[in-house]
C-alpha cells in the first residue's frame, strides 16, 4: 500500500537506535557466556592439557565418557542428588511459605531464620553438618545413644552418605524456593479468599482451588531453578565425602573438576561439562514444556 | 492470609435450605438488624455503636464519601471483619459469631473476585459444591442465572477472556445462585465506563424486583443511591448521618453534610441571620442583604449561626420581580438547563439554574428570584430544619 512504505522506511533507522539499547547487554552476554560456551564445545572435540590443544579428537572424548564406569556413577549420582533434593526444596520451601505468610511478629522472625542459612558460605555449612553428622560426639550421634541406638556414621556410609549431603543442602538453599513462593503468595488478591470463605471453601479447597492455581508459574519458576542450580552440585561432597566412600557421592561437577585439574585433560572435562550443560537444558525445558501445556488446556 | 474454618455441619439450618429444591420464597425474605456495632482499626474507631434495622425485600443504600467506614460495615456484615461489640441478626438468626458461609449472604465485589483460573460455571457452582448439593440442582441453577443475565455464551470462559461487563454479570450470577438470604455489593459499578454503569443500574434495580430478596449496596455516588434504593443510609466519619427514602434525603436533609451530600449542583449553603417573621416562619437575611421568607417555624430553630441552604432549582435566573442581583462569573450549560454561578454582593457565591437556551453570559448582571418557602435551615450544629410537613 501506499502508505506503508514511508512507515518502513522511518520504521528502519528507529529499528537501529533500539539495538543501541540492548548493545550493552548484549556485549555482556557474547563476551561472558556465548564465547565461553562456544570455547567449551571446541575444547570438548580436542585432547588438551594446561599447555595447549594436542590434537583434534573428534567425537572421541565422548564415546570414552559412555564407557567410562566413573562418569557414568557420577550421572547417576548427580540424577539421585537432584531427584533428593529439588521436590523437597519445592515442597518445603512451600509449605514455609504457606505458613510464614501471615502479617504476624512470629512469622516475619521465623522468614529470617529460614533465609539466613542461604547466606552462609557452602564451607560453613558443611562444617556445622559435619559436627551434626560425625560418629564421634556429634549431634545425632548423641542423640541416638541418649536414645539407647548407636552412633551411624552417615558420611561413611555408602547408602547414607548422599542422602546426608542432600539433607545439608535443603538446609542450606531452602531459603530461595521460600521467597519466591512467599512473593508470588503475596500477590494473590486479597479478595479472592474472601470470596472463597463466603463460598464455604475449607482449607484445603482454598490451599487446591485458589492458592496453587494462583501460584503455578512461580512453582515452575522454583523447579527449574532448583534443577539447575542442584545439577551443578559441587562443593558438599567435594568438602565432606572427598567424593567417597567408594564414588558414592561424587557428582558430574567435581569429576569435571578432577579430571580437568587434578588429571589435566581439558579436552575430555570439557566434554563431561558438554554433557551436564545438556542434561541442564533437556530437564528445564521438559519441565517447562509439560508445565506450559497443562496452562493452555 | 487468614481462613474461616468454613467447614459447615450437616444440620446446619442453612444447609438444608440450600438443598432443598422447594426453598421457599419467603424463606429468603430476611430482615438485616445491626445493634449497637463498634469497630476499631487499632486505636481508630470505624463504625461507633451504629444501629440500624433493614425490611424484608429491602434494596438499601450505603452512601457517604471515601473512608467513612461504608465498606467496613458491609464486610462486617459479610463476616469478613470481625465486630468489636454489638449484634447482627439476618432473619433474626444471631450471626455475627458465624463464619462467613454461614450466615446465608452473598456478596458481589468491587473487583468481582471472580477465580481467575476457573470457567464461569465453576465460578458460580464452587460455593454450591462445597455445601454438597446436588449436582442437578448446581446445573438447573447454574443455567437459570446465566439466562436471566445473559451470560450463557460465556460460562465455558475464564474470568480473564471477558470484559469489565460481562465480568460483572458473571460475578452477579454467582452471588445469585446460593439464593442468599442478602445480597450484598461494594460499590460493584465503579469500575464500569459510564453507559454501562447506567445499563447495569437498570438492571440490578430489576433483579431487586425479580427476585425480591434484601439488597445491600455500597457506593460514594449518589446518583446510584437515588436511582436503586428503597432507602439510603448516608454515613459520615464513622456515623450515620440519616437513614430514610431518596426524596426524603432530598427534600429533608437532617444535617447539612446530607444536604451537601446529595444533590447535583451541590446546595448553596450561605451563613444568615434569623428573624422571626409573620405566622411564626423564620426570615433569613443573606449576606448581601436580600430577605428571603422561608417557610421553616422559628419555635424549633435554637440561637446561634444559622445557614440557610437552597438548591440550584430553587434559585432562578429572572428579569423581573428579581429579589437579589448578582454578577454572573462562571456559566455551565449542560444542555436541558444552564447552571450559572452568580457572585452576590460582598463576594457569597450562590448557584443558579436557568433555562438551557439560556442566553447569560459570564460577566452580566443578574437578577435571581429566591423561592423561599423550598429553603432548609442548618442551626450550628448542623442540624436540618425544614417547613412543616
Ligand atoms: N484493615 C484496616 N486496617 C486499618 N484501617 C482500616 C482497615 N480497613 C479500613 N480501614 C480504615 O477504615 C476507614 C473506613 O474504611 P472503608 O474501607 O470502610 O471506607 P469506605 O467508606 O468503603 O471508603 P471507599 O469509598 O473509599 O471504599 C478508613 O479510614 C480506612 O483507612
Ligand atoms: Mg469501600
Amino acid at each position: 500500500m501506499a502508505i506503508d512504505a514511508p512507515a518502513r522506511a522511518r520504521r528502519r533507522p528507529a529499528g537501529w537506535a533500539n539495538a543501541l539499547f540492548v548493545l550493552p547487554y548484549l556485549i555482556v552476554f557474547v563476551a561472558m557466556i556465548v564465547v565461553p560456551l562456544a570455547m567449551g564445545m571446541w575444547l570438548s572435540t580436542t585432547k588438551s592439557d594446561l599447555f595447549g590443544v594436542e590434537a583434534q579428537v573428534g567425537f572421541a572424548n565422548f564415546t570414552r565418557l559412555a564407557r567410562d564406569p566413573i562418569f557414568l556413577e557420577t550421572v547417576w549420582n548427580t540424577f539421585y542428588f537432584v531427584l533428593l533434593t529439588v521436590p523437597a526444596l519445592t515442597l518445603i520451601g512451600l509449605g514455609l511459605a504457606l505458613v510464614l505468610n501471615r502479617p504476624a511478629r512470629w512469622a516475619s522472625v521465623l522468614r529470617t531464620i529460614f533465609f539466613v542459612s542461604t547466606v552462609l558460605s557452602v564451607t560453613v555449612v558443611t562444617l556445622v553438618w559435619q559436627l551434626v553428622f560425625t560418629p564421634d560426639g556429634g549431634l545425632i550421634a548423641v542423640a541416638a545413644e541418649a536414645l539407647g541406638g548407636s552412633p551411624v556414621a552417615f558420611l561413611n556410609d555408602q547408602d547414607l552418605a548422599m542422602p546426608a549431603i542432600a539433607v545439608t543442602t535443603i538446609w542450606w538453599c531452602i531459603g530461595l524456593p521460600m521467597v519466591l513462593f512467599l512473593a508470588a503468595l503475596q500477590q494473590v488478591p486479597r479478595d479472592l479468599y474472601e470470596a472463597a470463605r463466603l463460598d464455604n471453601a475449607s482449607r484445603w479447597k482454598t490451599l487446591t482451588r485458589i492458592t496453587l492455581p494462583s501460584i503455578r508459574r512461580t512453582f515452575l519458576l522454583v523447579v527449574i531453578i532448583e534443577i539447575i542450580l542442584q545439577f551443578q552440585l559441587f562443593g558438599q561432597p567435594q568438602l565432606m565425602t572427598r567424593g567417597g566412600p567408594n564414588n558414592a557421592t561424587r557428582p558430574i561437577v567435581l569429576f569435571i573438576y578432577e579430571t580437568g585439574w587434578r588429571q589435566w585433560e581439558l579436552g575430555y572435562a570439557a566434554a563431561a561439562a558438554q554433557v551436564l550443560f545438556a542434561m541442564i537444558l533437556i530437564a528445564a525445558m521438559a519441565q517447562y514444556f509439560v508445565a506450559s501445556r497443562k496452562d493452555d488446556r | 492470609m487468614r481462613h474461616a474454618c468454613a467447614l459447615r455441619s450437616v444440620d446446619d439450618p442453612l444447609h438444608v435450605n440450600y438443598s432443598d429444591k422447594n426453598t421457599n420464597r419467603e424463606d429468603r425474605l430476611a430482615t438485616v438488624e445491626l445493634t449497637n456495632i463498634s469497630k476499631c482499626f487499632g486505636r481508630t474507631a470505624v463504625i461507633d455503636g451504629l444501629s440500624m434495622s433493614l425490611n424484608p425485600n429491602e434494596f438499601m443504600v450505603f452512601l457517604g464519601p471515601s473512608g467513612c467506614g461504608k465498606s467496613t460495615l458491609l464486610r462486617m456484615i459479610a463476616g469478613l471483619e470481625t465486630v468489636d461489640s454489638g449484634e447482627i441478626r439476618i432473619g433474626g438468626r444471631r450471626v455475627d459469631h458465624l463464619p462467613p458461609g454461614e450466615r446465608g449472604v452473598a456478596m458481589v465485589f468491587q473487583h468481582y473476585a471472580l477465580y481467575p483460573h476457573m470457567t464461569i460455571r465453576d465460578n458460580m457452582a464452587f460455593g454450591l459444591r462445597n455445601v454438597g448439593v446436588a449436582r442437578d440442582e448446581i446445573a438447573a441453577r447454574v443455567a437459570a442465572a446465566a439466562r436471566s443475565l445473559e451470560i450463557e455464551h460465556l460460562l465455558e470462559r475464564r474470568p480473564g477472556q471477558l470484559s469489565g461487563g460481562q465480568r460483572q454479570r458473571a460475578a452477579i450470577a454467582r452471588a445469585i445462585v446460593k439464593q442468599p438470604q442478602v445480597f450484598l455489593f461494594d460499590e460493584p459499578l465503579s469500575n464500569l465506563d459510564a453507559s454501562l454503569r447506567v445499563r447495569t443500574r437498570v438492571e440490578l434495580a430489576g433483579l431487586h424486583q425479580r427476585l425480591g430478596t434484601t439488597m445491600i449496596f455500597v457506593t460514594h455516588d449518589q446518583v446510584e443511591a437515588m436511582t436503586l434504593a428503597d432507602r439510603i443510609v448516608v454515613l459520615n466519619d464513622c456515623r450515620i448521618e440519616q437513614v430514610g427514602t431518596p426524596m426524603d434525603i432530598y427534600l429533608r436533609p437532617a444535617t447539612s453534610f446530607v444536604a451537601g451530600f446529595v444533590g447535583s449542583p451541590r446546595i448553596n449553603l450561605l451563613p444568615v441571620r434569623i428573624e422571626a417573621a409573620a405566622e411564626g416562619l423564620a426570615r433569613a437575611t443573606l449576606p448581601d442583604g436580600t430577605l428571603v421568607q422561608t417557610a421553616v417555624p422559628t419555635a424549633a430553630l435554637p440561637q446561634g449561626d444559622t445557614t440557610v441552604g437552597l438548591r440550584a432549582e430553587h434559585v432562578r435566573i429572572a428579569s423581573e420581580g428579581a429579589a437579589a442581583r448578582g454578577t454572573a462569573r462562571v456559566v455551565e450549560r449542560l444542555g436541558e438547563r444552564t447552571l450559572v454561578h452568580v457572585e452576590l454582593k460582598g463576594g457569597a457565591m450562590l448557584v443558579a439554574e436557568d433555562a438551557g437556551l439560556s442566553t447569560v453570559r459570564a460577566g452580566d448582571e443578574v437578577g435571581l428570584s429566591i423561592d423561599g418557602a423550598r429553603a432548609h435551615l442548618f442551626d450550628a450544629a448542623g442540624r436540618g430544619h425544614h417547613a412543616a410537613g
